[in-house]
């Protein structure tokens, strides 16, 4: 008998390394400061955000310039659960993403009636309808925005350090469950086709795949997983405004400058990109708009001379993988091939 | 009555600008399937250069445009020779990321320089004057010159793509690149030349916004969305559309902030979904997306 | 003695990694119609694009005239006197009649193609000129895409498979023109799959196999049993 083998030498150390890799960081409040946990924790939330991008954009084939438009939603859901309903924020943080991806559907719906750059800048437009209206809520504290109530805050642990590594530990998880859905999907046999889509849409088409109804599912299930990230992003941040919940330079431009370098529509770009970033940022911090206009230039010269990003020249000179996501036909000695 | 028959009639002057912003947009599109966008911000670094010029020469706002339209065309040339046409093939990928990334360092460049205070240019008494064409109803003399500037630049635009060799190379560029390097034509060249045009219309109406209203670094890419929506709504391919398409969704914006200042914008983009949901090619299309 | 016009020697072009083309040599002498026959996919097409300008061999020359044109851009091509009519006619859907014709004038070369003098050679197209060129049936096409090349005013034309979909009456009807347009002193590419127009009309013919050169000599000389055997490779 044949199958079909996902895995590879590579992969299967990175496999090993990446185990290795979250226990660690499972165990970071043993071996690391407040300081670190906070940053780590906001590195978790970038590289779920970026794969979600990669998701998107580099499977799918949908270039969104909008996702801040689900980042602000989940945060603004998580405010108002809390604020009108009184929901504990780690509850709200699940329920946020549901409900955006019942929203999600009408915005899909109407921008998926336009193609390619149109429909970038059409997702963008998205954003900005949801950040207008969102600073008509005066409840939610109109244009200058709201804190977290302190109630809500206190609930949530005993003490601000069981808090804090509540959050830390969620964070981790839900970056980790991100990681492991899209793995999932493209492991199965919607990510073939996903795949097949990505290489060349027409020919898939042609072979059957529903490309119009995969696309938008992709689409709805990103709104949902961005959303649930930007609860947990203003959970951590125990403020909101309709500025920086829906700010394209924090989620988006800095989520494409990462997808980019990292390696678009390879799994591993994203977390490769979201450590040079981070790297960069701690490094240039303080140059502000110097250091967007270094990301934005080294973004170019990378789409320009690299476009599969850094994980993407790895892969071509050494052909490693770090996740078994390969598809290699194995065959038998008896020289017979069947289906998988 | 005629306080709403002013703020339609605002609102269809206001058009005419945001056709001017739209127009260079669609016609890159047209030529070479590109959307720019850093196309907004292009239009706020027209407008910078304006400033710079009119202080530097001591002139007013419209002489300036003798220096901001052909320098503005130069760059666009160099851009498109120099960067964009790398970007340019099957993959859609490049052309918007490497001009999204080009948008982000444009603003973050202009905010370097020019820090992020509120700028405005001087036009002189034009400003203020009104007409009063019907009683009760009052009309900017800046506004009724830039729409006509506008109608003005998309006939002269049409004239250009229809009546002339350029024209043709740019048409025939843009059906088939290969065949037209058959005819002698230098397609990075044409490419460049039509990038050089679109920046060209892009200086005009940078500087008509540096004179209508405030401007700073971050406005560029409201300018994109509201050129982008005028596209969408007036239909692909059709300049006439696109001026239709400004003329609706400033009446729209103009409408809302007339019930309520914070709901302009907001008005502006229920328009435009509201075509989107109801009549998704547009008013007028010529080409499918 | 004609000179040489076009001097194709020993030249190798590859798609990416797939040679198409394998040490293929042709001469064309001024004045001359030269055939090119052969199955398909044996190279004819990426013979003339080659020689156009729009693929460059990896291997060999090309000389227009003794001067090489050998990694030319095709636009510099064209301005040497080399018009391609390319397979499929690729006419600008975008342009009408007319102006198809007019943007093959893009490049002002100096000759006696002009406007009038190609209604005249095609009057079916003088009758549309102003429809758009969409508006055309398959023989007029064919017409306005050599039309087209024509108003450039080259010294070489390459015709790839003007026959191509096309009625067997209408492809007679667009080589009897062939006598007119070498009379004004052109010389002639024909690239055809139906050989029987293409030997009819040109003097000497190559048969291509497989990307390399199967036969070559003058058409009277080549019997119906040799072009077979080149033709499919036997």
């Amino acid at each position: 008998m044949s199958r079909v083998e996902h895995a590879s030498r590579s992969s299967r150390v990175g496999l090993a390394v990446i185990g290795v890799s979250l226990l660690a960081l499972a165990a970071a409040p043993l071996w690391g400061d407040r300081a670190t946990l906070r940053l780590l924790a906001e590195m978790f939330t970038y590289v779920a955000l970026a794969s979600l991008w990669n998701l998107l954009a580099g499977y799918a084939g949908l270039v969104s310039v909008g996702q801040q438009a689900f980042v602000g939603l989940g945060g603004y859901l998580l405010f108002a659960l809390g604020i009108q309903f009184g929901v504990p924020p780690l509850a709200a943080v699940f329920i946020a993403g549901p409900v955006a991806a019942l929203v999600s559907l009408p915005v899909a719906v109407l921008i998926f009636r336009l193609r390619g750059a149109y429909f970038a800048i059409g997702t963008w437009v998205m954003a900005e309808v949801f950040r207008l209206l969102a600073s008509q809520i005066s409840a939610l504290g109109g244009g200058s925005g709201i804190s977290l109530p302190a109630a809500l805050v206190v609930a949530m642990a005993p003490t601000r350090q069981w808090r804090e590594l509540e959050i830390y530990w969620l964070a981790l998880a839900l970056t980790v469950a991100v990681l492991l859905a899209i793995f999932v999907l493209l492991r199965s046999r919607h990510g073939l086709a996903l795949t097949a889509i990505r290489d060349n849409e027409l020919a898939a088409q042609s072979n059957g795949v529903d490309v119009r109804r995969l696309k938008f599912t992709v689409y709805v299930l990103t709104a949902l997983g961005t959303a649930m990230i930007g609860a947990l992003i203003f959970l951590m941040k125990l403020r909101i405004s309709p500025d920086t919940a829906f700010s394209v330079n924090d989620w988006t431009a800095f989520v494409i400058f990462i997808v980019v370098i990292g390696g678009i529509g390879r799994i591993e770009g994203p977390i490769i990109g979201t450590v040079v970033f981070f790297l960069l940022r701690q490094t240039l911090a303080d140059l502000g708009s110097l250091y967007l206009m270094m990301m934005g230039t080294v973004a170019i010269a990378v789409m320009l001379a690299a476009p599969k990003g850094i994980w993407g020249l790895i892969v071509e000179r050494l052909g490693w993988q770090m996740l078994p996501l390969q598809r290699r036909l194995v065959r038998d000695p008896g020289g017979t091939i069947r289906a998988p | 009555m005629t306080e709403w028959l002013n703020v339609v009639v605002q609102g269809v002057l206001t058009g005419g600008l945001y056709a001017m912003f739209a127009v260079g947009l669609s016609l890159i599109f047209g030529v070479m399937r590109l959307v720019n966008i850093a196309h907004g911000d292009l239009i706020v670094l027209a407008a910078y250069v304006s400033l710079m010029v009119t202080q530097a020469l001591g002139v007013d706002p419209l002489t300036s445009l003798a220096v901001v339209v052909p320098l503005m065309a130069l760059v666009g040339y160099a851009l498109q020779r120099g960067l964009l046409n790398f970007t340019l093939g099957e993959d859609l990928l490049p052309p918007l990321l490497v001009t999204f990334g080009l948008s982000v360092i444009i603003q973050n460049g202009l905010l370097e320089v020019f820090t992020a205070d509120s700028r405005k240019l001087q036009a002189g008494a034009i400003e203020v004057l009104t007409a009063q064409l019907v009683p009760g109803l009052w009309i900017g003399y800046l506004p009724l010159i830039q729409f006509a500037v506008a109608i003005l630049v998309i006939a002269a635009l049409q004239a250009l793509f229809y009546k002339t060799a350029l024209g043709r190379a740019f048409r025939a560029t843009s059906d088939d690149q290969a065949v037209a390097q058959l005819m002698g034509l230098n397609t990075r060249h044409v490419f460049a030349l039509a990038m050089a045009l679109s920046l060209a219309v892009v200086a005009i109406a940078g500087v008509f916004l540096a004179v209508r209203s405030n401007f700073d670094p971050a406005i560029g890419p409201a300018r994109l969305i509201f050129g982008f929506e005028a596209v969408i709504i007036g239909g692909l391919g059709n300049m006439w559309g696109t001026l239709a398409g400004g003329i609706i969704l400033g009446v729209a914006q103009a409408i809302g902030a007339r019930l309520d200042p914070g709901w302009q914008v907001l008005a502006g983009h229920i328009a435009f979904l509201a075509i989107l949901a109801l009549r998704p090619q547009g008013l007028f299309p010529k080409v499918s997306g | 003695m004609a000179e040489t016009l076009l001097d194709v020697r020993g030249i190798d072009v590859f798609y990416g990694d797939f040679q198409a083309l394998f040490g293929v040599s042709l001469r064309v002498d001024a004045g001359e119609v030269v055939a090119v026959i052969g199955a398909n996919g044996a190279g004819k097409s990426t013979l003339l694009r080659s020689i156009a300008g729009l693929m460059h061999p990896r291997r060999g020359e090309i000389r227009l005239d003794g001067a090489s044109i050998t990694h030319s851009p095709a636009f510099e091509v064209v301005r040497r006197g080399v018009a391609l009519v390319p397979e499929g006619r690729r006419l600008f859907p975008s342009l009408t009649v007319e102006e198809n014709l007019l943007i093959g004038a893009q490049l002002k070369r100096p000759g006696p193609w002009t406007l009038g003098r190609v209604y005249d050679l095609f009057p079916a197209l003088a009758e549309r000129r102003r429809l758009p060129s969409t508006a055309l049936s398959g023989g007029q096409q064919q017409m306005a895409a050599i039309g087209r090349a024509l108003m450039s005013n080259p010294r070489l034309l390459l015709c790839d498979e003007i026959s191509l979909g096309l009625a067997p009456i209408v492809v007679r009807d667009i080589y009897a023109r062939i006598p007119r347009i070498v009379a004004e002193g052109l010389s002639l590419v024909i690239v055809e799959q139906d050989i029987v127009q293409a030997l009819k009309a040109a003097g000497r013919a190559y048969c291509l196999q497989e990307g390399r050169v199967a036969l070559q000599g003058a058409t009277r000389e080549l019997t119906r049993e040799t072009i077979s055997a080149a033709y499919f490779g036997i």
